[in-house]
């Protein structure tokens, strides 16, 4: 005896009862299909589901047909129930739940079309949460009843939809132009929520706009909070607040023209911004200006968030002592999570945890691996050492970067670590031992006094002390103490440093001539301009690091234009690459000279031992009119000299001329201490300083030297000739003499008139050519004059030595200098 | 920088001999180049000659440090060899000691190993003989020597277990001072 099954009777429903009961085959079947992913179909009639079923299992495309016709009006529907999760996140993920698999190929319009209509009730059903909580007691009562009145047809369709389904149908078709679009989009892969939530993003932003306004309301527009509210702020900053309202501006600004608020400016939004961006996340104004000029306000907001985490920690094996297979395993034997740190690294490792301190166990202390930042493998990498190479590296501490770099050299060839910093230097001895590292020189030198050391290197490594704003996440405190002028400070310090790493690599090496210029810093004032200041100073090039990620440098920043091999140069940032901000350049030198630039006043560091290379060509038009202004203003003296004692015995002329040269002195003040200035400049090779004071002086002096000059015009042939000694010295003067004298003659390449130790004897030479005669005469008898007396007196009256290679007259050049050294004495 | 007078010469080799014998050759003749001893700032450095030439145009107050130290002279003119040398004397090595586990870490700490730490060690080790402890992975740890010849008979007494004890003669990483700022950290193991 069973139940009877009395059909008229029906089951009371409620709560405590067994309400749930078998639905009929329709709906278990739909289970077991592969439908569009819908669990909440209950909207369908019984003939509805009936077709449904069969059109799926129809045509064997019928089943991806229906899910990605499915998936269409499901999108619809769900980018309503969006509407309320306005991140991006809801809607991959609620796409994703929606959709099946794999979606398929591009599908015909007229198919979507007419399946859409037909399984429009399946996909109106489909909602989000949003439906499916509310109706499904009512779809519980209502299945039943609609399982009974199966008959009924197609107008239960129509009774069922809610009105607003009725409007939805409606969009439906509008989306279907649009959803075949999407589903062109598709590709066969896997679907990812990446592809996804760029797609849907914009697109669904657009539904959002467009479509139908639903239950729930859409958020207020961002409205700026007036200018008093943001003073009040400062006080008392509500971090919740602050952080909602940085996400709001930012989404403004994503799309000001339509969500601008009416009378507020760009400028405000992004001030406000700026504010809130420096108060939620502790950054001193300047370096957040800085920041909002790099970087896009979308990656501005990533990049802050990343300098909050700490990046993962990595470590290096060392390939001197170990493998990192065998590494690997006898740390996992400790408890250390590990993994490799990428396809781009053979020894590197990242730690994920670890039970023991990954910094103390007995692998470390024997020297089998270093902790070090992913990101100071690369350079290292870019360097590429080969073995038996001569290495510079010039700010090594702790020395991480130095023994990878000999771990690649395999203990052969020499390394030089250098580095300003004594205690740290500590440190790169201790690592350096630590790891069994042979080929290493430890030195305590500022950087700059480099190739005066010791050059010709083949590779030089110069990891630049910099602001450290790409390693904020290790340091916070950059987040504040950085300034303007901190930041200029450094990037100065960096160009030298660089220029003198230039100077240090040889460029005739066989193997290298490359220079890798690095700083953890992302600002452009200390990587691009720094790089481009020395393309333009030195002899280099860039070439590619190769490395190949990493985003490209600069070639253009505001203002500012860069080299275009800029793009050579590798960035990398913490929120793109996760890890340290880093910049990366390579240079290969192509020739060993300084190209000097031809302006007055080009007094640069440059080195002066890789000056005289240089400088030789350039000697000879220079030191002409080195001792021109001195020259003319002995000429003034010399001149009256001559006029007065023509015929007196040489001495006495010679004292004469002393005695007239002092007399003259107050005349010539200024002139002597220009002569001065140029002997004793001539002299030191590096008296820069020197020659800078007489360059300086000399356009003073020239005023005076040109009166004087005016007044003894007869004299005034001024001819220049060689002059050995003084190049170096008057490199600078020349030129600044050149632009100042005007009464300049040709060279004179006579031996004989080559001057004394002093400028007198180029006086002296200057008026041979208008009163050869007398003066030829004249001037033998002065040459003939015993050197002794003439180099005393000169020195006398330059009270400093005379130049060395000042030849004498009627002798040979080679002896001239060895004759006055001796007789200076 | 420069060479080792010839009493210094002496001093060191005696103290590098304890743990090496006559391998000590093995360390100046080398089939890959000739390597020399120089002294600088009282601390002495193995170096090959390529790297000393190039070393030599480094001004003296400058230099810190060349190829691998070995140790360094006291103000009495006596030579400690410092854990520095342990690449050089761990392969050349005439007597080894190996250690268990569980006495690695606090040998590593400082303390002296008793007999029963030790796991395995050469045969005919005498009393105070240098040897050179390993671990048990046969990764050298330090040098160091002997308190008691290992052949000694164990009194079975109690707490008397004192032979041999390995002196705690080099001074590893962990407990040194000398060691750089990242090592050195106070740690639980």
């Amino acid at each position: 005896m069973g139940r009877k099954l009395d059909p008229t009777k029906k089951e009371k429903r409620g709560p405590g009862r067994k309400a749930r009961k078998q639905k009929g085959a329709e709906t278990e079947l739909v289970k077991f299909l592969p439908a569009g992913g819908d669990e909440n179909f209950k909207r369908l009639s019984s003939r509805a589901r009936k077709r449904a079923a069969k059109r799926r299992l129809g045509s064997a495309e019928a089943p991806e047909m229906s899910k990605s016709t499915g998936a269409k009006p499901l999108l619809g529907k769900v980018t309503k129930g969006a509407v309320q999760t306005p991140s991006k996140k809801g809607i991959p993920s609620l796409l994703n739940t929606a959709r099946g698999k794999k979606r398929p190929a591009p599908t015909h319009s007229s198919e979507e079309e007419e399946e859409e209509e037909d399984s429009e009730g399946d996909g109106v059903v489909n909602q989000g949460d949003l439906w499916g909580s509310e109706d499904s007691d009512a779809d519980m009562i209502d299945d039943y009843g609609a399982a009974s009145n199966s008959e009924d047809g197609d107008e239960d369709d129509g009774e069922e939809l809610l009105p607003i389904e009725r409007a939805a149908r409606k969009q439906k078709a509008q989306e279907a132009v649009a959803g075949g679009q999407w589903s062109e989009e598709e590709t066969d892969e896997e679907e990812e929520e990446e592809k996804v939530s760029p797609e849907s993003g914009p697109k669904e932003d657009d539904e959002m706009e467009g479509g139908l306004q639903i239950n729930v309301d859409e958020e207020e527009p961002f409205v700026l909070p007036p200018t008093g509210e943001m003073e009040q702020d400062a006080q008392v900053p509500d971090l919740q607040r602050v952080h909602k309202r940085i996400q709001d501006i930012v989404g403004v600004l994503r799309d000001f023209g339509t969500q601008r608020e009416e009378g507020r400016s760009r400028s405000e939004y992004l001030q406000r911004l700026r504010k809130d961006l420096a108060t939620y996340y502790s950054y001193g104004d300047f370096l957040l200006g800085k920041l909002m000029d790099l970087f896009p306000l979308s990656e501005l907001v990533e990049f802050l968030e990343a300098n909050e985490v700490p990046r993962p920690i990595t470590l290096r094996t060392n390939t001197l002592k170990t493998r990192r297979r065998d590494l690997a395993q006898a740390l996992i034997n400790r408890g250390v999570n590990l993994d490799p740190l990428g396809k781009w690294s053979k020894t590197g490792l990242v730690v994920y945890d670890s039970s023991v301190p990954i910094g103390a166990t007995p692998e470390y202390l024997a020297g089998h691996y270093m902790l070090q930042g992913a990101s100071s493998m690369l350079p290292v990498m870019a360097l590429a050492p080969q073995e038996h190479e001569r290495i510079l590296d010039m700010c090594c501490a702790p020395g991480g970067k130095t023994s990878y770099i000999a771990q690649l050299m395999k203990n052969t060839g020499v390394i030089i670590a250098n580095d300003a910093n004594a205690e740290r230097l500590r440190s790169v001895v201790g690592n350096l031992h630590r790891l069994g590292v042979t080929n290493t020189v430890i030195s305590h030198y500022d950087g700059r006094q480099f190739p005066k050391v010791v050059g010709g290197f083949d590779r030089v490594l110069l990891d630049a002390p910099c602001s450290g704003t790409g390693i904020i996440s290790k340091d916070p405190a950059v987040k504040t103490n950085k300034d303007e002028k901190d930041i200029l400070r450094c990037a100065h310090l960096q160009k030298e440093l660089l220029l003198s790493a230039i100077d240090s690599v040889s460029a005739t090496s066989k193997t290298g001539g490359y220079l890798v210029y690095c700083t953890c810093s992302i600002m452009v004032e200390e990587n691009e301009w720094v790089v481009d200041y020395a393309l333009k100073k030195r002899n280099v090039r860039l070439v590619p690091t190769g490395l190949d990620f990493g985003q490209e440098g600069f070639t253009r920043f505001r203002e500012r234009r860069f080299h275009p091999t800029l793009r050579s140069t590798r960035r990398f940032y913490p929120h793109t690459h996760n890890m340290d901000g880093f910049f990366i350049a390579k240079f290969k030198k192509f020739s060993n000279s300084i190209p000097q630039s031809q302006t007055g006043n080009s007094v640069t560091s440059t080195p002066t031992n890789l000056d005289l290379p240089s400088l030789k060509g350039q000697v000879t038009p220079q030191p002409e009119s080195g001792s021109q202004p001195a020259k003319q203003a002995g000429v003034a003296g010399q001149a009256k000299q001559w006029l007065q004692q023509r015929q007196h015995p040489k001495k006495a002329s010679v004292r004469k001329q002393n005695g007239i040269s002092k007399g003259t002195d107050s005349e010539l003040s200024t002139v002597s201490s220009v002569t001065k200035a140029q002997a004793s400049s001539k002299l030191q090779d590096s008296s820069q300083p020197a020659e800078k004071a007489a360059v300086i002086r000399e356009p003073k002096v020239a005023g005076k030297l040109k009166q004087q000059s005016r007044k003894l015009q007869s004299f005034k042939k001024v001819a220049f000739r060689k002059q050995r000694a003084p190049p170096k010295g008057t490199d600078r003067e020349t030129s600044a003499a050149l632009t100042v004298s005007k009464t300049q003659a040709a060279l004179k390449p006579e031996d004989r008139n080559q001057p004394l130790g002093n400028t007198t004897g180029a006086e002296k030479v200057k008026r041979q050519v208008p009163e050869q005669p007398f003066q030829k005469a004249a001037f033998q008898k002065q040459n003939g004059t015993p050197k002794g007396p003439k180099t005393a007196t000169t020195s006398r009256r330059s009270s400093s030595r005379p130049p060395p290679a000042k030849r004498r007259k009627s002798q040979s050049r080679g002896s001239s200098q060895p004759v006055l050294s001796s007789m200076d004495d | 920088m420069r060479p080792l007078t010839e009493e210094e010469t002496r001093v060191m080799f005696e103290k590098i001999a304890k743990y090496i014998g006559e391998n000590l050759q093995l360390l100046v003749d080398r089939p890959d180049g000739t390597y020399c001893f120089r002294l600088h700032n009282d601390r002495v450095y193995y170096v090959s000659e390529k790297i000393l030439k190039l070393a030599a145009n480094i001004s003296g107050d400058k230099l810190v440090s060349l190829g691998t130290c070995f140790g360094k002279f006291t103000k009495t003119h006596k030579f400690r060899l410092h854990i520095t040398a342990l690449d050089y004397l761990a392969p050349y090595a005439k007597y080894k000691v190996w250690i268990k586990p569980g006495a690695e870490q606090s040998f590593l700490y400082g303390n002296h190993v008793l007999k029963s730490g030790l796991g395995r060690i050469t045969e005919n080790t005498s009393q105070y003989q240098g040897v050179v402890v390993y671990s048990m992975a046969d990764i050298p740890l330090c040098h160091s020597s002997t308190q008691r010849a290992p052949s000694n008979n164990v009194r079975a007494k109690g707490k008397k277990l004192l032979n041999p004890t390995v002196w705690f003669g080099g001074r590893p990483q962990l407990a040194t001072t000398r060691s750089s700022g990242d090592q050195v950290l106070a740690f639980s193991w």
